[in-house]
């Protein structure tokens, strides 16, 4: 038996993946909470007492971990906020009205208010009529720039300007490794900050469980019992994030820390610092989440600069004249969906 | 209990159940052995519950290199395989096993 390391006297059960160290259950539990407590304070994740902050909830494990973690912390170390839970229907049967059910029971398991918005009120489409007409390669992109939108969508009902997300170090790590292999520099900074305000966007996005790996989240969840929901969208291979996943993984076996580092290589990766190059990559994006800069890099030597306007054709934010949302919403009433759109991702 | 056999439990969480029928917890009467007479390990009995258990054809989501694909997290009555040799170590009679998928979408 091997004794943990923190307490001394009890049986060690977790391998920490960042040092090696071995400790026992209760310690785990204690030092992943410090740690993400830490991480709240560095960063000053809470800045207002008093604010309501919008947890964006899928039902699975990294969302309930972070529900779970942040009640209990905000009753331990009095942050003073008030968390509400947000989650997005994306109309998918089968994978999400099951995982909504687990996000309805979080909701009474931690006091928390809870509201959904689904693509189908928004845009008119669910994911499944879109996948009926469009198919099954690139729905994906239709879903993620729905869904950046749909959370926005949803905290401005609440009145909210700051919505928290799940992201952890190894989807940290793992984007920074996919824009670092499409050479996309502008997003290569900005994926590995812990809070960002986008230019297209007046809500604030906060990561903070990017320093927790994704086995201790796990773990966290196992050993403190939480319901969460673990089915795969029915929809979602999401070709490259995968190689990059597995090549993350084999990575995580070699050299556990290896993670971390990226994530701290991803930080010191930034723009601004590297400045932009004339010669912009000319790849194409397959992460809808985030706006496109590249028009930007074009046209200016300095830092970039987005001006902000407003979609004609629903009034929200955008750096275009039609929003992305609804340039997809577009096509899909038209016939010929799908391709086009992906081609014109940035219309000029 | 059958001669040359070890009793254990399986446990499959995170999504990996998917692979087994939505089973999520079984009891398995595991050869003590393998074909090459060497005492049962974790990675034999990966191998047994791809060969016996599982209903979905892709064993890859579940073996790889003949050991536990990296991202599911293995844990030896309750303790993480790091702690216990991880493939190799030797399954006892009564062992709780738990399978934990990381890679399913959070």
């Amino acid at each position: 038996m091997h004794p943990c390391a923190i307490c001394q006297r009890s049986r060690a059960q977790i391998v920490r993946p960042k040092n090696g160290q071995k400790i026992c259950k209760a310690c785990f539990l204690d030092v992943f909470e410090s740690e993400i407590h830490t991480t709240i304070i560095e960063n000053d994740i809470f800045p207002t007492r008093g604010e309501r902050v919008a947890i964006g909830a899928s039902g699975g494990k990294d969302s309930t971990v972070l529900a779970s973690v942040l009640k209990t912390l905000n009753e331990r170390y009095d942050y003073g906020v008030e968390f509400v839970l947000l989650s997005i229907d994306e109309g998918i049967h089968g994978y999400r009205d099951d995982s909504l059910e687990t996000v309805k029971r979080n909701a009474v398991q931690y006091g928390m208010e809870l509201s959904i918005v689904g693509y189908e009120e928004l845009y008119g489409w669910t994911m499944d009529q879109v996948v009926d007409k469009v198919g099954r390669k690139g729905n994906c992109t239709y879903c993620g720039v729905f869904r950046r939108q749909a959370l926005d969508r949803g905290a401005k009902r609440l009145e909210i300007s700051h919505i928290l997300t799940g992201h952890n170090a190894d989807d940290v790590a793992e984007t920074i490794l996919m824009n670092f292999l499409r050479g996309d520099l502008p997003r290569l900074g900005r994926c590995a900050e812990i809070v960002t305000a986008s230019s297209t966007s007046t809500m604030k996005r906060s990561k903070p469980l990017k320093y927790a790996y994704e086995k201790e989240i796990v773990l966290y969840a196992h050993h403190r019992q939480l319901d969460y929901f673990s089915t795969e969208c029915v929809y979602s291979p999401e070709a490259f994030r995968g190689s990059a996943r597995s090549l993350l993984k084999e990575l995580e076996k070699v050299r556990p820390s290896s993670i971390l580092d990226i994530v701290r290589s991803g930080e010191q990766l930034l723009y601004k610092d590297i400045g932009p190059s004339k010669k912009t990559p000319s790849v194409a994006s397959g992460d809808p989440n985030q706006q496109s800069t590249r028009k930007q890099t074009q046209k200016q030597e300095g830092p970039r600069l987005q001006t902000v306007g407003s979609c004609k054709h629903c009034g929200y934010m955008s750096s275009q004249p039609i929003c992305k949302a609804c340039a997809l919403v577009y096509s899909l009433n038209k016939s010929n969906a799908l391709v086009e759109v992906l081609v014109t991702e940035e219309p000029s | 209990m059958a001669a040359g056999t070890i009793p254990i439990t399986v446990e499959l969480s995170g999504g990996l159940e998917i692979l087994f029928n939505n089973v999520r917890k079984f009891d398995v009467e595991l050869p003590a052995t393998t074909a090459d007479g060497s005492a049962s390990n974790i990675d034999y009995l990966v191998k047994f519950l791809c060969d016996n258990k599982m209903t979905d054809p892709r064993r890859e989501l579940f073996e790889l290199n003949n050991t536990v694909r990296p991202g599911i997290l293995v844990l030896i009555n309750e303790a993480d395989w790091e702690l216990e040799g991880e493939g190799e170590y030797k399954l006892q009679p009564k062992d709780q096993i738990l399978f934990i998928s990381t890679l399913h979408g959070g």
